[in-house]
């Protein structure tokens, strides 16, 4: 048997009391830390300094269109699943300037402004599918030809601490897309919640160099077999309650499908309002925008997100290629399902449910993605 | 923490100097460009694009359509069709554009050495393919017969035209124009491209075909060309999407599984074939 046991440092157990000291530590010489806060009735990320910031015993009720948030006894600060942002917010802006240019007798020079130097985030409480997102944008940003250095820079410098789902969201399927819900690599410090009799135990495993420098001034005791054993127990509980699952051959039916009629039974319900793509933490379609001042004399050039859904996504003189809604979710879907393993050779889903909870008619990926394959497998 | 290593931006436009710009067409254009003083100049392939700038106005993605061995003669051949392209439309010497690239698969000129090679092109399709054809014309010896298929609207929409006539007086190459609608002045074809197809004579197992127009002409003639006996994987076809970065970046070019802007715009068509049937993908 693999032990858990990283490469950099024995695995630590501790409590909530513990958990602040992390926390504080986790926030100095100049480090920013982002984790999970309850505004305006979702769980989203913003800035955390202290353990009262998290969402202690906040769960959510997630289902098709459906999200509400419950406060309840629990003793966990991480007993909710993920909300309507990912982090793709923070290593991917919705707008970021590109350059600016101004104007210089009958031309003009092109300004880089200097960016400032990326914060060095701390991302506290990365689900297992948000790592999975987050490694699918490394592959994105830097494809083999062009490379993003914005994106780059910020990655590089951000520091990640998972969080080992103990609890599944009634959207969740990462199980059945093998992202989750354990995070398995790519993180500098992982923590699982234990509940038990003598209340909330936290085990805080160490995946990088990174990560063991922030351990290295913290104080806990070793975990024995019996805490990783109750770790693993707790990440079992939230992979056996996955509200959903992504079919098997959903990747091959869909690809064959692609002049399926349900399409356009699709379309009828979908309002093509691009909220799915929006929530999705792979999604990293943009625009561009050009800006110009009052006076002419400079000009500025921005990259907005944007969504395969709009009309003018696929605009070309003479009017746009996909012109109907049915042909926009056959994009949104077949691309995340099919086409992103030809690109980027992986699944560009992580199963983190959130195009399901947040989508205004409640249409369902694993929903569609399984009436397709059934009617494909059957032959027709 | 040590500084990260400084990466070239892809996004980030060099300034070129408008040297000469002319008029073609009543609505086309082209622009000779020159890197700013200090700048280089830069090598391009036949069947590479650009993406140009226009002050405050907007960037489109537009080919080359010089002559790729002489690549400091930097000549873009432009339709004004909306926004961007009619603002390029009033530049003149000494104005100021921004350009990136050059992006794109070319054409396949080195491998069609020893064949046929019919171009098959309707419109502002020709300017794509001038550089190939400037190509085969300084490596005639290379290429069998070389046959230029090409459609106008009507006989003032033909693109280089001067040009056309010069290469039809050539005994080595065979041009065929044909116009959509024509005046009684007309003595040449009337009708769509693809039809001068079943009539042009060409070896069908050692030809390549090159295309470059409207989807549906290249649907035809893909169409006429697989029944001259010319099978997919000696066609090429180049693909039109929306474009906003040319990188693989902004997703807007998607294509099935394929990104026009990097994994084409030049498709060999057999890549293509499942999905160039399938309607808005
Ligand atoms: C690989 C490639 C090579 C091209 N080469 C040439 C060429 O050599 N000569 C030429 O005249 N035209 C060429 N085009 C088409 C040219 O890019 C469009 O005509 C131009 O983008 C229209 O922009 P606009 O702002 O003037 O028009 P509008 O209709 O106002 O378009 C608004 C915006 O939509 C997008 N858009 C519109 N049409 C197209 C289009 N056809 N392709 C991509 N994006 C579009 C652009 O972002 C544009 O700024 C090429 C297109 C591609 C994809
Ligand atoms: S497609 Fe839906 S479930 Fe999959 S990663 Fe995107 S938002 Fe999550
Ligand atoms: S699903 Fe649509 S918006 Fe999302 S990455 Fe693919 S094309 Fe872009
Ligand atoms: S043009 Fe942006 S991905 Fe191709």
């Amino acid at each position: 048997m693999v032990s858990p046991v990283g490469a950099f440092a024995a695995p630590v157990i501790t409590d909530a009391a513990g958990l602040g000291v992390l926390v504080a530590a986790l926030g100095v010489d100049g480090r920013r830390v982002i984790g999970p806060v309850c505004r305006d009735g979702a769980v989203v990320y913003e800035p955390v300094t202290k353990l009262s910031d998290l969402p202690l015993g906040v769960i959510d009720e997630q289902d098709a269109g459906v999200y509400r948030l419950k406060k309840t006894g629990d003793s966990r600060y991480f007993a909710h699943a993920v909300g309507p942002q990912s982090w793709k917010r923070y290593l991917f802006p919705p707008r970021q300037s590109l350059w600016s240019a101004r104007r210089r007798g009958k031309g003009f020079e092109i300004v880089k402004d200097t960016p400032a130097p990326a914060p060095e985030y701390v991302f506290l409480g990365v689900r297992a599918c948000e790592l999975a997102a987050i490694n699918i944008h490394d592959r994105v940003f830097d494809n083999g030809d062009f490379a993003d250095p914005g994106y780059l820079a910020r990655r590089g410098r951000a520091l990640i601490v998972a969080v080992n789902c103990t609890r599944a969201g009634g959207s969740c399927f990462c199980a059945s897309m093998n992202c989750g819900p354990r995070a398995e690599q790519g993180y500098d410090l992982a923590l699982t919640e234990i509940v038990g009799d003598g209340g909330l135990r936290i085990l805080i495993e160490t995946g990088s160099e990174r990560g063991a420098a922030i351990m290295a001034g913290f104080e806990a005791p070793l975990a024995d077999k019996s805490d990783l054993a109750a770790a693993r127990d707790a990440v079992r509980i939230a992979e056996e309650g996955m509200g959903r699952k992504m079919s098997q051959g959903a990747r091959k039916a869909l690809g064959k499908s692609l002049d399926d009629p349900r399409w356009d039974e699709i379309a009828m319900r979908c309002l093509s309002c691009a909220n799915c793509t929006l929530v999705c933490p792979t999604c990293f379609c943009t625009s561009t925008k050009d800006l110009t001042s009052l006076d002419g004399k400079t000009a500025e050039r921005q990259r907005v997100w944007d969504s395969c859904f709009t009309l003018d996504f696929s605009y070309i003189h003479g009017g746009s290629i996909r012109r109907g809604t049915a042909a926009r979710y056959r994009q949104w879907i077949t691309h995340k399902l099919v086409h992103w393993h030809e690109q980027f050779g992986m699944s560009g889903c992580t199963g983190c449910g959130r195009c399901i909870t947040w989508c205004p008619v409640g249409i369902d990926i694993t929903q569609e993605a399984r009436v397709i394959t059934e009617s494909f497998v059957k032959g027709g | 923490m040590s500084p990260l290593p400084a990466l070239n931006d892809p996004m980030l436009p060099r300034p070129f100097r408008i040297e000469r710009a002319w008029r073609e067409l009543s609505d086309t254009f082209s622009l000779y460009l020159v890197p700013q003083k200090g700048a280089k100049g830069f090598a391009y392939r036949p069947g590479q694009f650009n993406m140009l700038y226009q002050f405050g106005v907007g960037e489109v993605p537009i080919s080359i359509s010089g002559d790729a061995a002489e690549p400091l003669k930097l000549v873009h051949t432009i339709r004004a069709v909306g926004t961007v392209t009619d603002a390029m439309a009033g530049l003149k010497r000494g104005d100021v554009i921004g350009l990136r690239g050059p992006f794109g698969t070319p054409w396949p000129v080195e491998k069609m050495a020893g064949q046929d090679v019919v171009i098959i092109t309707g419109g502002i399709g020709l300017a794509p393919l001038r550089p190939a054809i400037y190509h085969l014309l300084a490596n005639r010896e290379k290429y069998g017969k070389i046959i230029i298929l090409y459609g106008a609207r009507t006989p003032n929409d033909i693109l280089y035209r001067r040009e056309l006539e010069k290469w039809r007086g050539r005994f080595d190459i065979s041009v065929e124009v044909s116009v959509d609608r024509a005046g009684h002045d007309w003595a040449g074809n009337v009708g769509v491209v693809p039809n001068l197809i079943s009539r042009a004579v060409f070896d069908p197992l050692h030809t390549t075909a090159l295309i470059c127009g409207p989807e549906i002409m290249m649907h035809y003639s893909v169409k006429a060309l697989n029944t001259a006996g010319i099978r997919d994987k000696r066609i090429f076809v180049s693909m039109e999407r929306n474009m906003k970065c040319a990188t693989g970046f902004c997703g807007h070019c998607q294509y099935g599984p394929h990104f026009v802007c990097k994994d084409g715009p030049v498709f060999r068509f057999d890549k293509i074939r499942k999905i160039f049937s399938v309607r808005e993908i």
